[in-house]
């Protein structure tokens, strides 16, 4: 029992961060009805920014809260710069674009930093943390409260505020959010600050355990796509949902299903995924938007 | 009276082609005028026009100040309300978010809240329906959340486009009525573009007929209603 609850909380720190990035691709989704490819580069320089912060002797929490601000502005200006033009664009275009952003952070990351391995400090004590006789791992308990903590702020600054309800307004219908005053460009810029936000917020959490190089964040963004359209692409709740799901379920068939051990576990978590959409395509919890003409 | 909307020599194209070749029309303080046409005739463009949402030259005067140029966002600060075709509506969102978003460029709080209650006084089915997904609202009540959500922003002049469209007969009176008490009782101006004309006859007090991009007959609402002449050669009924 015990061992079957820690596996459950080790699935739900790395649920999390699949959550988070899952989230991230979203958002960025409602404003362009594309998946972001870029979305984990962009987390990876991200931790890469507080990995060079914390090296040069800066406190690890003001690190974090000054590479969420340098992410937010990255995002913000990687959508003036670059996304905007092509908002308009064929299919095509925008995802050559994304997977350019991608290469770009890709190699730029490994020309800084080269592509040697770092380690990434946990900002979380080293002594397991123990209920009963139950032991969990600090970064564990640790990675959950940060990301919970970040959605709960995600999901009421959308829900309560006038400008979280103006980003959702833009993403929806530009054209009619102009016509009440909204200043679409600025909302879509700060859409992107956000999921670059929300993605160090992964980088940095994942980075102590999966380690710190350019290619850290290839495997994480799949988990994370599919705990998206798990969910239901068009809902972000359901894809946090989705995100929090793929984690435990990899980690608890990893660990209990003998043959499937550490190297299959990816597989068994996307098969479940490939079942499920094949039954509900829109995802767990993706609404299909009902509009009448 | 004055003119609040002043429009002059206005042309508007989409890419190469030109809709609309030298449009001259007005809107008095406190009136409502309309404009007639048939499909495609450019009466959509010209009201996308004074919104800044198409390339255009010519001027367009606003309570005595060039809005030709600016961008969507300014001019609606200034107290032009749109009530687009096809109604615009954030389908995803609830019927209570998308009147919120109405008043979003609106500081005083207290008078967004009278005008809140005051679109649910003209259109109380959009309270029974505030926490319902826009989107699932029927034709007319989108029609009326879009009118509502112009009112929000506590326009001066209010533009729309085809309010009656795709709604029953019984629905397009009540609005038309509610239009009416808009314009008498809060001094609203009001561009209403229609093809029912003899609905937007009764309504308005100045009327333009607009076929494909020109003004081609222009007068008092009354009279055009009264001759039947111009009515059977210009607008057709
Ligand atoms: N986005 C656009 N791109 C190119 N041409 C357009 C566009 N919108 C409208 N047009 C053209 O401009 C002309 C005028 O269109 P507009 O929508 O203003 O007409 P309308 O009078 O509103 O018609 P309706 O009564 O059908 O709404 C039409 O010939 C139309 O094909
Ligand atoms: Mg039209």
């Amino acid at each position: 029992m015990e061992s079957f609850l820690q596996q459950v909380v080790s699935g739900l720190a790395t649920g999390g961060i699949y959550a988070a990035l899952a989230l991230a691709l979203v958002m960025i989704y409602h404003s362009t009805n594309h998946l972001n490819f870029a979305q984990g580069e962009m987390a990876m320089f991200s931790t890469y920014i507080s990995w060079s912060l914390i090296n040069a002797g800066v406190p690890y929490w003001i690190a974090f809260f000054a590479t969420l601000v340098i992410a937010f502005a990255g995002g913000v200006v990687i959508e003036r710069l670059i996304i905007r033009w092509v908002e308009d664009a064929p299919v095509l275009t925008v995802v050559i674009v994304f997977i350019g952003l991608l290469m770009i952070f890709n190699s730029v990351a490994g020309w800084i930093y080269s592509y040697d391995i770092k380690v990434f400090p946990s900002p979380f004590p080293d002594q397991p943390i123990q209920i009963g006789t139950l032991y969990l791992g600090p970064h564990d308990v640790g990675a959950i409260a940060v990301t919970l903590i970040v959605l709960a702020i995600l999901f009421l600054f959308f829900r309560y505020t006038s400008l979280g309800l103006a980003m959702r307004a833009a993403a929806e219908n530009p054209e009619s959010s102009r016509l009440v005053g909204i200043r679409v460009g600025r909302m879509l810029g700060m859409g992107w600050g956000l999921a670059a936000l929300i993605g160090a917020v992964a980088g940095m959490m994942v980075a102590p355990i999966v380690f710190l190089d350019p290619n850290m964040m290839a495997g994480i963004l799949i988990y994370a796509f599919a705990g998206a359209m798990f969910g239901g692409i068009s809902s972000p709740g359901g894809a946090v949902f989705g995100g929090f799901f793929l984690g435990v379920t990899e980690n608890l068939a990893g660990s209990y299903i003998p043959f499937i051990g550490n190297e299959l576990k990816l597989s068994v978590a996307l098969v479940i995924i490939v079942v499920v959409l094949l039954v509900r395509p829109s995802g767990i919890f993706g609404k299909v938007t009902v509009s009448r003409v | 009276m004055s003119a609040l909307l002043q429009i002059s020599g206005l042309e508007a194209q989409y890419g190469l082609t030109k809709v609309l070749h030298g449009v001259d029309c007005r809107v008095e303080e406190g009136g409502i005028t309309t404009i007639l046409g048939a499909n495609g005739a450019g009466k959509t463009t010209l009201l996308r026009a004074v919104c800044g949402m198409v390339k255009t030259s010519g001027s367009i005067l606003y309570a005595g100040q060039r809005i030709d140029g600016k961008a969507t966002e300014d001019i609606v600060r200034l107290g032009i309300g749109h009530v687009p075709e096809g109604r615009g509506t954030f389908v995803a969102l609830t019927v209570e978010e998308n009147l919120r978003l109405g008043a979003y460029t609106r500081k005083e709080k207290n008078k967004v809240a009278q005008d809140y209650e005051r679109v649910h006084r003209y259109f109380p089915v959009l309270l029974q329906r505030r926490q319902q997904q826009a989107g699932t609202l029927s034709g007319g009540e989108q029609q009326m959340l879009a009118i509502a959500r112009a009112l929000m922003l506590g326009p001066k002049l209010l533009l729309l486009d085809e309010p009656s469209f795709g709604l029953a007969p019984i629905v397009v009176l009540e609005i038309f009525e509610i239009m009416r008490t808009v314009n008498q009782e809060e001094g609203v101006s009001m561009l209403v573009v229609e093809q029912n004309a003899s609905l937007a006859l009764n309504l308005a007090d100045h009327a333009y007929v607009l076929e494909t991009g020109r003004i081609v007959l222009d007068g008092p609402a009354e009279e055009i209603r009264g001759d039947d002449a111009v009515r059977r050669s210009y607008i057709g009924y």
